[in-house]
């Protein structure tokens, strides 16, 4: 297969690895309007997870937990006292971000660790590796498991009705906190299986959050906020993408390429993708 | 008018002319560092404070402005190529190089550039009613972008290295004592100035279309104003503070480079206004000064503490006094006369 | 302007403060201070805290002998954050206000540009122990490390023994890598090689399925890496999971020591060569020494480094240095310097006159299943150092000469 046939499924395999990211953002920042700074960390914790306990498949419901607990208590202790206050909790949680870095400095030490990849994930198909395919499959179970949750169970739907109106959501009787917790909880700990797959890939160290936060955010924002199809479509889209510029160009200039596009593009839909359509005065 | 003017007068006084003489060469040189900090701290001040745009890119502008005047000070030297074209094998001075060494087009390069970004930047991004986090996304996106293509362009740039080793700034040696005490005060001069200017600005009625674009924006527009232009013109200026502000850093600090201009410098400075007290220009020009000066005593205590601490500042100001220090002593004021 | 009394007071008193911390204490006359800089802190404090430590066990060694000149050293540690400009400002504190003797310090080339204006305005000295891209010789910086002719030229003779005849030139996004890659180009161009592909990514960067895709498709008899820290772990890990081996491509890297081993998982990296001046596993009775102390000092664990070796050569080269001046005054140092030679970890180091690098040997060695690197190939004796690869014909016309 000529090499930029094959930059296809690589386009769509950094694709899964943004979505896998961004998927949780989708709750805290999409649902919420939470610009988690943090998010990266909750990454990085899963990774960690999966250092601990040296085993993948184990490592992805602990790490759920783990992240999932991080965020509440993130949520708990202190984000609920902003959400009238969106641009502070950016500033909040980057504080948070910043903690939770040196925090695992000083408990893991500065040097990445390394995570065994499981023997069965060795070898691959044509040019995917089996890693990548394993990454793939998550970001896809991910997103079918988060579609359920939202569509099909009753929490899920107060979820959604109280992103749409709140107000409207607290008088017809759903506790919005607790909605806001479970949203949150949710969210962080997808990000935490994240970490999990990322450690196949890519270094286990403090800074590894910092590496994918950006391309996280430029995921949901081009999607449109709170849009699970704007977030997959912009994940496989800016994932091409990259795929193709680098082949072309180099990395640099590809990441360059991957802004100027997003930029661009929130000129002719300032929304994102798919907008939630609302009544609201700002 | 005299009065409330008063204490501000008597910071500056202080700031201009005791501290050349009390400190020694190596801390007025730092303290010249945060001020020009605090001068960008002033434009988020004005842009974030009181037009409420969060402004996470500021480092491009700031980095834009540094480059011209580094740019200058490179070719001023003179004996051929700066010496990192040398080692990227450049053999020609790039056209782009060539006008800045006329220290009038540099120095206006380092405002106008920004301005000029700022106002294009502002045009598109406002007219399309991006605001808020996208608005705040987009400029650190901006930042992380910038920093891209500077240190991919090494043999234009430096790379990663950035410039350094300047010798001297208009005929003067950089090296000596007195360039830098006369530098610290053209820096103080500015920042007053500037300060000065910002206030006058925000108090006028301009200042309070601002604000009033800010808290509800829709409505300002079923007014007929046109909040985009408004804001558009703010972010520019406050663009134009960050390139000055750039310019005079590069021959304070001798070095100007991507590290400076990235993502978390930006986010630092928001910090800074933040804790210093986001409504108040005083209160932004306060907090660049303070964590300027908590960053470089604390890290010469101790490394990973200040991570720690700047960590749990955020938190702290963030939940305890969101209107930062000003606020704070706003507050406690009030306590006490009631 | 409502600027209350609390924050008047507040600014006077950070202006107090900042003057009370500027007095440095007087010299104490049975000391001498020496500074200590590297990033403790940020991405590069992983690389960086070692070369402190070894330089600290080093001080420990000379104090435990009597000291320098009868003066018992006292360390002045500060971090350089992993940021350029904040070496050159803890740079400036360390002389001027600290009055050090001498610095070691900096890892990265921009960290170590930065600092070299304050050590030509103040005229200072500073020891930088890591292997570079060279085309520099400041009269104020001695380098301890290796220059481009001691570790990428002898890397590529190696691989051109091994019948290497076409390369694939991966590097992280800054000043070394394309330095580095300038020379090999015209290494190769010289030597019958073919270079099938260049390459940057952005420092810090994680994704290469491209790259190795690229790669793949040029089907390089070897590939020589230049990346930078955690792209490392990366590249590997993905270069292995797409099919990349040691027997049929290996990857040559230059910035990977016994410490990032660990990090990027030893099944990813091994069996790939390396290229430096010394290995944990060097045969010298110094090294048996050094690494046993180096243990002892700071854990059973913990594994010895060719920059770490370096730093800690370069506070015993200094040592020497002021032992043979008579005195600490740095032009009286620098003067004495030349020649100086010491049996060192990895053999003989000898200070060249010229350029102030050090005659070092080259070493290239494989990575182990155990994490260690065993030396396969070595150039002999100490190559002369030379920045400016002025005894290379093929190099005439690269920059800077």
């Amino acid at each position: 297969m000529p090499a930029f046939l094959n930059q296809l499924p690589i386009g769509l395999s950094i694709g899964a690895v943004l979505l896998l990211i961004a998927l949780g953002l989708t709750f805290t920042f999409g649902q919420m309007g939470v610009i988690n700074m943090a998010h990266g960390e909750f990454i990085m914790a899963g990774a960690y997870t999966a250092f601990l306990l040296g085993d993948l498949l184990a490592a992805l419901p602990v790490a759920f937990l783990v992240a999932g607990v991080m965020g509440l208590v993130l949520e708990r202790a202190a984000i609920r006292h902003f959400y009238r206050r969106p641009l502070d909790t950016l500033l909040l949680t980057w504080g948070v971000s910043l903690v939770l870095q040196q925090l695992a400095r000083d408990l893991f030490g500065a040097p990445n660790v390394q995570v065994p990849a499981p023997s069965w994930l060795a070898g691959g198909v044509g040019i995917l590796p089996y890693n990548r395919l394993f990454i793939m499959g998550l970001a896809v179970a991910g997103v079918v498991a988060v579609w359920v949750y939202l569509t099909r169970t009753k929490l899920g739907r107060r979820t959604q009705a109280v992103v749409q109106n709140r107000q409207l959501a607290a008088t017809s009787g759903i506790d919005t906190g607790r909605v806001d917790m479970l949203t949150f909880f949710i969210g962080s700990g997808l990000a935490g299986v994240a970490g999990v797959a990322l450690t196949l890939i890519g270094p286990v160290g403090p800074a590894l959050g910092t590496y994918y936060i950006v391309d996280a955010f430029l995921v949901v924002v081009a999607g449109g906020l709170g849009q699970l199809r704007g977030a997959v479509l912009a994940a496989i889209a800016l994932g091409l993408l990259n795929s193709y510029a680098e082949f072309w160009s180099d990395a640099s200039l590809a990441k360059v390429i991957v802004f100027a596009v997003v930029i661009a593009f929130l000129q002719v839909r300032p929304q994102g993708l798919f907008v939630l359509r609302s009544r609201v005065l700002t | 008018m005299i009065r409330r003017h008063l204490p501000f007068a008597t910071v500056a006084v202080i700031a201009l002319v005791a501290a050349p003489l009390l400190l020694e060469p190596f801390r007025l040189g730092l303290l010249a560092k945060y001020l020009c900090y605090a001068i960008v701290a002033l434009g988020i001040g004005l842009a974030w404070g009181q037009g409420g745009m969060l402004t996470l890119g500021q480092g491009v502008f700031f980095g834009l402005g540094g480059y011209s005047m580094a740019m200058y000070l490179k070719l001023a030297e003179g004996g051929g190529l700066p010496d990192f074209m040398v080692w990227s094998g450049v053999e020609e001075l790039p056209a782009l190089w060539v006008p800045f060494a006329n220290p009038v087009f540099a120095l206006g390069m380092a405002v106008l550039g920004p301005v000029a970004l700022a106002l294009v930047l502002g045009t598109l991004v406002f007219r399309q009613r991006v605001r808020g986090a996208y608005f705040a996304i987009l400029t650190q996106a901006l930042a992380a972008a910038m920093v891209i293509l500077l240190v991919g362009q090494q043999g234009l740039t430096g790379g990663t290295n950035g410039m350094t080793n300047f010798f001297e700034l208009f005929g003067q040696d950089l090296a000596e004592d007195s360039t830098q005490r006369g530098l610290y005060l053209v820096v103080a001069g500015v920042l007053g100035v500037l300060y000065l200017a910002t206030r006058q600005l925000v108090q006028s009625r301009y200042g309070r279309l601002l604000v009033a674009v800010r808290d509800g924006e829709d409505r300002v527009r079923f007014l007929g104003y046109d909040p985009a232009l408004v804001k558009t013109v703010t972010f520019a200026a406050s663009a134009g503070m960050a390139g000055l502000a750039g310019a005079l850093f590069v021959p304070v600090v001798g070095i100007i480079s991507p590290a400076l201009l990235g993502v978390v410098p930006s986010l630092e400075l928001v910090v800074a206004v933040a804790v210093g007290g986001r409504h108040a220009l005083a209160g932004a020009v306060l907090g660049a000064v303070v964590m300027g000066y908590a960053k470089t005593a604390l890290s010469e205590q101790f490394a990973g503490g200040w991570l720690y601490l700047q960590g749990a500042l955020f938190i702290l100001v963030m939940t305890l006094a969101p209107k930062g220090v000003v606020g704070l002593a706003g507050r406690l004021r009030r306590a006490r006369t009631t | 302007m409502r600027i209350s009394r609390p924050i008047l007071s507040g600014l006077l008193a950070l202006a107090l403060t900042a003057c009370g911390s500027g007095a440095a204490p007087a010299a104490d006359s049975d000391e001498i201070k020496v500074g200590l800089l590297h990033s403790l802190s940020g991405t590069m404090a992983i690389s960086e805290v070692t070369v402190r430590d070894a330089e600290l066990l080093a001080i420990e060694e000379i104090n435990k002998a009597g000291g320098v000149l009868g003066k018992k050293l006292v360390p002045v540690v500060e971090d350089g954050a992993s940021d350029w400009p904040t070496f050159a400002e803890k740079a400036t504190k360390l002389i001027r206000q600290d009055k050090v003797a001498t610095v070691f310090g900096g890892w990265t080339s921009a960290s170590r540009k930065a600092m070299l204006p304050v050590f030509e305005r103040y005229k200072a000295l500073l020891w930088y122990p890591v292997q570079y891209e060279g085309l520099e010789s400041s009269p104020y910086i001695f380098y301890t490390g290796a220059t481009t002719n001691q570790q990428i030229i002898p890397g590529l003779d190696y691989l051109k023994e091994q019948g290497k005849k076409s390369l694939f030139l991966v590097g992280s996004d800054y000043v070394f890598p394309r330095t580095a890659n300038k020379i090999i180009k015209a290494y190769a161009a010289s030597n019958g090689m073919t270079i099938l592909g260049e390459e940057y990514t952005p420092l810090g960067h994680t994704e290469y399925s491209t790259l190795v895709n690229k790669v793949m498709g040029a089907k390089p008899d070897a590939v020589f890496n230049t990346l930078n820290g955690d792209s490392n772990v990366a590249f590997f890990k993905q270069f292995k999971s797409a099919g990349g081996t040691a027997e049929s491509m290996p990857v040559l890297s230059v910035s990977i020591a016994e410490e990032e081993v660990t990090g990027i998982g030893v099944d990813n990296v091994a069996g790939h060569p390396v290229a430096w001046n010394y290995y944990q596993t060097t045969d010298t009775p110094a090294n048996t020494a050094f690494v046993k102390a180096y243990k002892a000092k700071y854990g059973a664990a913990k594994v010895t480094s060719d920059p770490m070796e370096a730093g800690y050569n370069a506070v015993y080269l200094w040592a020497e240095a002021v032992k043979k001046a008579g005195t600490t005054e740095v032009e009286a140092v620098r003067k004495a310097a030349p020649g100086i030679a010491l049996e060192r970890p990895e053999g003989l180091v000898t200070i060249d006159g010229d350029n102030q690098h050090m005659y070092k040997t080259a070493r290239i060695g494989i990575i182990q299943p155990d994490g260690l690197i065993k030396q396969v190939w070595d150039s002999d004796r100490p190559i002369k150092p030379d920045p400016y690869l002025k005894g290379y014909p093929w190099a005439a016309g690269l920059a800077g000469q």
